[in-house]
């Protein structure tokens, strides 16, 4: 944590002093992300998204939306959308409290979400003249990549995507640092899938939900690729190790979670504007979160997919194609049951989220599907993901434990 | 000794509660308003239920008797109704007090107005009340003090001057509450005699009427009982002396209802709604796959596998539109009362439509709907249609409609809304599907809190009995 911690501030520092190191700036998406690439033109990377749910938690976004919503942003408008113009036109101060620069390049990453598109229209009115690098992902609709496909997407790299991004950071494309870069990329994926694996023992040594947001951080903003990160992860691993020897369970904000009563898998992204109090629910009642969709959003390795140097630009492209918001549906729910299945948890919640078109959309369908398939006990909740007027503590509060005592009976009665 | 269970529903509206046997019958049930004070609110309905478990008991007692003298069931019926009368004269009275008091205390030039205003109402509607539950069929329609003294109580303010209606209201607002949550324990035994003597009077008179050439019309068990009621009351006052003193042994409690969490049972006895109607509604129809519950505030759509587990739930988000608060304020803004609601939308000859996914902006949409001459019954099988398509679209979110089809929750005892779910669930889920609905729809959350107390979960379910068996 206090690495982790270290290392984010490091960014926002560099971040904070681009006009005199003279690094230029490039605003992106989480899926689908080109660390890679933009690290190898020395570039620094700011994440809207990453920036609104730090707001969110930091309890700014109600004000940063509502300003959004003066400007003429509807109130079904997504609410990262909003939190982050609002952020923006009220001087875009970042989350450490030190002014964001500027962006010097735009780049779109369009990976199974619609909105993102929007979205950056919106940043190029507010920052006229930066230029604008689309990449669009072709969506995994017959559950699979074709070499068509990756060669689509490699096209854009080489015609639309590199050569901006030579032009804004005044250097040219430089393959072999991208490949050592990527190199890089692989071992700390090989440590995180050793690292969210680690719940399948009992207790659980790890929440992959409420804490595995935290663990995916260092490579969702900007650290894939980096040694900082392989050493972030390889110490978290033996963190968990040892967890895992003494026989503890996850770390929470209260302490070590005292008994492990069930073991769920959570689809959708969590609740930001009250995180503490929503990670409590679970906590409080021995509920702990075995694997989580939401923590697959920055890349989705459990299929065996490493970033591979040898390849740099296909693997890139396959990346951003392997992206769970760019999974079809029947993929999602093969991969949740996967995940429940091998991970052994004891029942289903869908965290439906209000403003989230591309999170919601199928949930239900999705639900019902594993529901049948598995015979798992599925539970539904509606939140969002910064806006805290959508968010209804004792609402939650009473779907949640309505939820637990429908497993807590079921598996009293299962039991032998 | 018997061994009895009990289980609190606290709802939004309403706070229920049930007592069942060790067999899971139920023998007492006990409602009243969810009101400011849920303590209680939970005591009144438990008191409730425990007193009609007396009755009950002194039924069951007599069960061969009864048959026999079809005279003793009326007779017990009317010691109830009188019974019920006393509890309610005592709060009454207690009212009459506060309204004194309360007027006196105003700051208006016509406060001595206002008082006496209020000692006549009280006076006229007082006797009124008493008739009505000794005489008439009062204890039967199972009223709350609050509507059976505002219903009259306003009437009357209507017809004295405008100047002092606000007055007059303010007071009453000023004291229904304070009186209403007040807990109140009565003397069963006391009471129940005090009932007889009533009684006494009653047909006392009834006999001299009769014997002055009268007819009583067409009440056999009443012309049966009024030459001999003596007798009737001198082979029932023992055991009802019996019943009274009887001690009720409640083994074990479970509480419910959304305001679980602030009755003063320990967290093992405290249950989610969503577990105990599907347990309550599986026990009365085991064939039971899909529970649809709609209460005052929040809609449940529960699907539970054969042993009456539950396996998913759905219920509403952020908007009441599709609960029984809905038609409580439909029933205001038509001025009428919400027993009445779905008996007049039933005359309708269409059902208007209403777009309405809002509680509060139906309320324009009624007034906009009435002002161009819509006839209100069909407005009202409008609204009533619009609430239970509101309902299967959470039916259809949480997986649909699985055979059996059970309905429960207060909202199941308004029949407009019977009659558009089972037309939309056939329509939508075939003609087959077998749709239950008791009469105890209303209490089926407290009596699955009941049974789950009586089950003691902890130690009666199968792998912990395996378990302990195990051990030995």
């Amino acid at each position: 944590m206090i690495i982790q911690k270290e290392m984010i501030a490091g960014l926002f520092k560099d971040l904070a002093s681009v006009k005199e190191s003279g690094k230029k700036v490039v605003y992106t998406f989480i899926p689908g992300n080109l660390s890679e690439l933009i690290r190898s033109f020395d570039m620094l990377p700011v994440y809207p998204e990453i920036n609104a749910l730090q707001s969110g938690m930091r309890k700014k976004s109600g004000e940063f939306i509502r300003e959004a919503e003066r400007h003429g942003h509807s109130e079904d408008v997504c609410t990262y959308v909003k939190c982050d113009v609002g952020m923006m036109i009220k001087g875009n101060i970042g989350p450490t409290g030190e002014k964001l620069p500027d962006p010097d390049l735009l780049l779109l990453s369009y990976t199974g979400c619609f909105t993102f598109m929007k979205w950056f229209e919106t940043l190029e009115r507010l920052y006229p003249g930066v230029p604008v690098a689309l990449i669009q992902s072709p969506y995994q609709e017959d559950a699979t990549i074709t070499p068509e496909m990756t060669e689509y997407m490699v096209k854009q790299l080489k015609e639309e995507v590199i050569p901006k991004m030579e032009e804004v950071s005044g250097q040219k494309f430089d393959e072999e640092k991208l490949k050592g870069i990527l190199k890089l990329s692989a071992e700390a994926e090989d440590w995180i899938v050793k690292i969210f694996d680690s719940t399948k023992h009992r207790p659980s040594p790890i929440d992959a939900y409420f804490a595995g947001v935290y663990y995916i951080g260092p490579i969702n903003i900007g650290f894939r690729g980096t040694q900082e990160a392989v050493d972030y992860y390889k110490e978290l691993y033996k963190e968990v190790q040892e967890r895992i020897a003494k026989g503890l369970g996850p770390i929470t904000p209260e302490g070590v979670m005292k008994e492990e009563k069930f073991r769920l898998v959570v689809e959708g992204p969590p609740n930001w504007t009250s995180f503490r109090e929503f990670w409590k629910l679970f906590y409080d009642r021995g509920a702990v979160i075995v694997a989580s969709s939401y923590t697959k959003v920055g890349g989705v390795y459990d299929y065996g997919f490493r970033h591979d140097s040898e390849h740099p630009l296909e693997t890139l492209a396959e990346y951003c194609m392997n992206c769970y918001t760019n999974l079809n549906l029947p993929q999602r729910i093969n991969l949740l049951e996967k995940c429940i299945t091998e991970y052994h948890a004891d029942g289903y919640l869908t965290n439906s989220i209000k403003s989230c078109n591309s999170f919601a959309a199928g949930q239900l369908m999705m639900m019902r599907e594993l529901e049948e398939r598995l015979e798992i006990p599925v539970g539904f909740i509606e939140t969002d993901l910064v806006d805290p007027r959508y968010f209804s503590y004792s609402n939650i509060k009473n779907r949640l434990e309505s939820f637990f005592e429908m497993l807590e009976q079921r598996l009293l009665i299962e039991q032998d | 000794m018997s061994k009895y269970y009990l289980g609190i529903d606290l709802g939004s509206t309403t706070s229920k509660a049930v007592i069942i046997n060790e067999k899971d019958e139920i023998i007492g049930r006990g409602i009243t308003n969810t009101r400011a004070n849920y303590k209680v609110a939970a005591d009144i309905a438990k008191l409730e239920a425990i007193y009609d478990a007396r009755f009950t008991l002194l039924t069951q007692k007599l069960e061969a008797e009864i048959a026999k003298k079809p005279e003793f069931k009326k007779y017990i019926a009317d010691t109830r109704a009188v019974f019920q009368y006393l509890q309610f004269k005592h709060r009454v009275d207690r009212l009459t007090e506060e309204l004194l008091k309360s007027a006196s205390t105003m700051r208006t030039e016509s406060k001595d107005l206002v008082v006496d205003h209020i000692r006549n109402i009280m006076d006229k509607i007082v006797p009124e009340i008493r008739n009505d539950f000794v005489e008439g069929d009062l204890a039967t329609k199972n009223e709350f003090f609050r509507d059976i003294v505002s219903e009259r109580y306003n009437r009357e303010v209507e017809l004295i001057d405008k100047e002092l209606f606000e007055s007059l209201l303010l007071a009453y607002d000023k004291s229904i509450t304070p009186v209403e949550n007040e807990m109140v324990k009565y003397d069963f035994e006391k009471l129940v005699y005090e009932a007889l003597d009533i009684l006494d009077e009653k047909y006392n008179g009834l006999a001299e009427e009769s014997t002055a050439g009268e007819s009583l019309g067409f009440d056999v068990e009443l012309n049966l009982l009024k030459g001999n009621y003596k007798q009737a009351e001198d082979s029932l006052k023992q055991h009802i002396g019996d019943i009274a003193r009887q001690e009720i042994h409640i083994a074990n409690m479970v509480g419910t209802g959304y305001g679980r969490a602030l009755l003063p049972f320990p967290d093992d006895c405290i249950k989610s709604e969503i577990l105990c109607h599907a347990f309550g509604a599986h026990a009365v129809f085991p064939d039971t796959r899909t529970v649809l519950d709609i209460g005052g505030q929040d809609t449940k759509a529960i699907q539970v596998d054969s042993r009456g587990l539950v396996t998913s739930f759905h219920m509403n988000d952020r908007c009441a539109a599709g609960c029984g608060r809905y038609l409580g304020y439909i029933a205001d803004e038509f001025n009428i009362s919400l027993n009445e609601l779905g008996p007049e939308a039933l005359e309708a000859d269409r059902e208007t439509n209403i777009c309405s996914t809002c509680t509060v902006f139906a309320g324009a949409e009624v007034r906009e709907l009435l002002n161009v001459g819509e006839k209100r019954s069909n407005i009202l099988a409008g609204l009533h249609k619009a609430i239970v398509m509101r309902a299967m679209s959470l039916l259809a979110r949480s997986g649909g409609v699985r055979n059996e089809f059970t309905f429960t929750g207060g909202v199941a005892r308004n029949q407009a809304v019977l009659k558009y779910v089972g037309q939309m669930v056939a329509e939508s889920y075939g003609d087959d599907i077998v749709m239950n609905i008791h009469t105890d729809s209303i209490f089926m959350g407290a009596l699955g809190g009941a049974m789950f107390a009586r089950r003691n979960i902890e130690v009666d379910l199968p792998a912990k009995k395996r378990k302990a068996a195990k051990a030995v």
